[in-house]
């Protein structure tokens, strides 16, 4: 028992290590006083601040969370109402139509909604398409989070809150929404980061005028992985840390599976 | 005065008949409890009652007025659910001041009510815990009081003991019957248990297959049930094949084979050759040492072949000339004994006419 507990610790450390190791050199080498990526030189905030000044990456950061905030909000807002339909309404083909984007791959998922909005829409590529984009693929992962904490309740409270004297919009404002708040708060978290990052389909959905987070900084590594890409990197890490630790203080079950 | 008619409600899902045809009358201030095996169709219709389900047909009567297309939260009915269906979000006073407050009662009002519910449920330190903190036999009672907190015209109970152990089931029982005399509200309580349904209900409805087998008080339909299966299901009861040989206005006469012409008590609507079972209940039977006097002239030579000792009883299963076995039950209370009788004893069994009856088939 002794021994098997000791291979369980090495075993954990061994992947948070593998985990975590990477993230910490990255953060490590956006304060070295360096242009590679070699070697410790000093501390500098040089990275951060040429970061500061560039425009183009101010503009992209700034494109991202608008698009990051809206999707999330969107697909919340959609994902939200999908989870609830494909808990309440037994049809079978109702979990695989919201489900299907989730495990579609990307690529397919980009080039198909590129054709669909030049194609079918008509529409000029820019934020409006990367917002819908990005919602489309959000929907589905809010959904799942969403049914999910649904399914691992019981009925009956839902029952219980009718029979008790609550109209139905009653019994969503006091019964669902506070039960589902935690799996919505998750989605939400999970829609927004899943967002920020994603290249594929921003990059098949973007066209040629604003500029995104994501392939800013893939553009900028086709030079050269400059410690300035460390910097990015590091803030964005940031804000993902700080996005989960405000969920955790509004609700301290967002991280955890079981219901309070 | 009839507080709820159920008049000739049917509910198919499918092919299937989950509730058939069933009409009953329950009164004002009743405890009315429906009985019957898990699939009989009583939560069903439960379910209907109080607003889940929509009957296929069939009326739903309050006080004369169909109710078939009223919603859940407009019937005057709360229902306490088996598995309690507390909100899990919610302390244990919100969750007894929820009535309350969606019938829009002010916050002042609702503590008053809900310190006083608390306070009748034994639970008064316990209004700022969570479901998950309380006991099973606290969520039970956190149940009935948010049932009862704002005096419907009827409690709806299904199965509300099921998940209780056995000693805390006994308590709460006793507990139930005051609560529903003191509170004055009607009850429909679901159940499977049939001690449970003897010792608590006005009267029973045994149910079984969708339909109702028969509705009476707890004694009538422990003693006199009307077919066999109701005989079955409640209670123990030896049954010997028959057939009716004689019918007069007093009593029937059976041959039963092997044990030749029995004598019963007169039945309605029994022809000569009818066939069935004579019936008897296990503590009606008596068994003596073979050697005793017995007056009365219904009297067989049994043997004994095995017992079963549960404590205050003991069963013995005692084989008849016809080679059929039957069961009788005596108390042991006589100190320090376990069994009268021992297995191989001759014993002589006997019955008296008035307690065994004649079930057709």
């Amino acid at each position: 028992m002794q021994r098997r507990m000791t291979l369980l610790w090495i075993a954990s450390i061994l992947v948070y290590t593998f985990l975590y190791i990477p993230l910490i050199i990255v953060v490590i080498f956006s304060f070295n006083n360096s242009k590679l990526n070699a070697e410790w030189v000093g501390f500098t905030l040089h990275w951060y601040q040429t970061l500061f000044h560039n425009h183009e990456m101010l503009l992209a950061a700034r494109n991202s969370l608008i698009i990051a905030i809206s999707a999330s909000t969107l697909a919340t807002l959609l994902g939200t109402m999908a989870g609830l339909a494909i808990h309440r309404y037994k049809l079978k083909i109702l979990p695989i139509l919201a489900f299907t984007p989730v495990a579609m791959p990307e690529i397919l998922l980009g080039v198909s909604l590129l054709l669909f909005f030049l194609q079918v829409l008509n529409l000029t590529l820019g934020m409006f398409s990367i917002i819908i984009a990005h919602t489309t693929f959000c929907i589905g992962f809010v959904a799942i989070i969403v049914r999910a904490r649904l399914q691992g309740m019981d009925d009956l409270i839902f029952e219980a809150a009718r029979d008790l004297g609550a109209t139905p919009w009653q019994t969503f404002y006091h019964i669902t929404l506070p039960l589902i708040r935690p799996a919505i708060i998750a989605g939400a978290l999970m829609s927004f980061t899943l967002s920020i990052d994603d290249f594929v389909i921003t990059f098949f959905t973007k066209g040629v005028g604003e500029p995104i987070l994501p392939i800013q900084i893939y553009t900028m590594i086709k030079v050269a992985i400059t410690p300035e890409v460390n910097a990015v990197s590091t803030l964005l890490m940031l804000l993902t840390l700080t996005l989960i630790f405000v969920a955790t203080r509004f609700d301290t079950s967002v991280l955890r599976s079981e219901s309070k | 005065m009839i507080l709820i008619e159920i008049r000739n409600v049917t509910k198919r899902f499918g092919d299937f008949i989950a509730v058939d045809n069933v009409s009953i009358e329950i009164q004002a201030g009743e405890f009315f409890t429906i009985l019957g095996p898990s699939g009989c169709g009583k939560t069903t219709l439960l379910r209907m009652i109080a607003g889940f389900d929509a009957p296929d047909s069939g009326q739903i009567l309050l006080e004369g007025k169909d109710i078939i297309d009223v919603p859940p939260e407009r019937r005057p009915f709360h229902t306490v659910f088996q598995s309690y269906a507390l909100f899990p979000h919610m302390t244990v006073a919100d969750n007894i001041g929820f009535p309350l407050k969606m019938s829009g009662k002010t916050r002042h009002e609702i503590m008053t009510l809900v310190t006083k519910a608390l306070e009748e449920v034994e639970l008064s330190q316990f209004g700022n815990r969570y479901p998950h903190e309380l006991s099973g036999g606290q969520k039970q009672r956190v149940a009935f009081a948010r049932g009862l907190i704002n005096q419907p015209r009827l409690l709806l109970l299904d199965e509300p003991l099921g998940a209780l152990d056995e000693k805390l089931r006994e308590n709460m029982q006793r507990e139930l019957i005051n609560l529903q005399a003191e509170a004055g509200v009607t009850f429909i309580y679901i159940t499977h248990a049939q001690n449970e349904a003897l010792a608590l209900s006005h009267r029973i409805a045994i149910m079984n297959q969708g339909k109702i087998e028969q509705v009476d008080e707890p004694a009538r339909i422990y003693n006199f049930p009307m077919n066999r299966f109701v005989a079955d299901f409640i209670g123990k009861i030896n049954m010997l094949d028959a057939s009716v040989i004689e019918v007069s206005s007093s009593h029937l006469k059976l041959r039963v084979t092997g044990l030749g012409e029995i004598t019963v008590p007169a039945k309605a609507c029994i022809k000569i050759n009818d066939r069935g079972v004579l019936a008897v209940r296990p503590e009606q039977i008596r068994i003596a040492p073979e050697a005793s006097e017995m007056n009365t002239g219904l009297q067989f030579i049994g043997k004994i072949k095995g017992f079963f000792y549960i404590g205050d009883v003991t069963t013995y299963n005692v084989e008849l000339p016809n080679n059929t076995w039957i069961e009788a039950l005596l108390p042991n209370s006589e100190p320090g004994h376990a069994k009268l009788f021992e297995i191989g004893d001759t014993v002589v069994v006997s019955w008296s006419e008035q307690s065994a009856q004649f079930l057709p088939n």
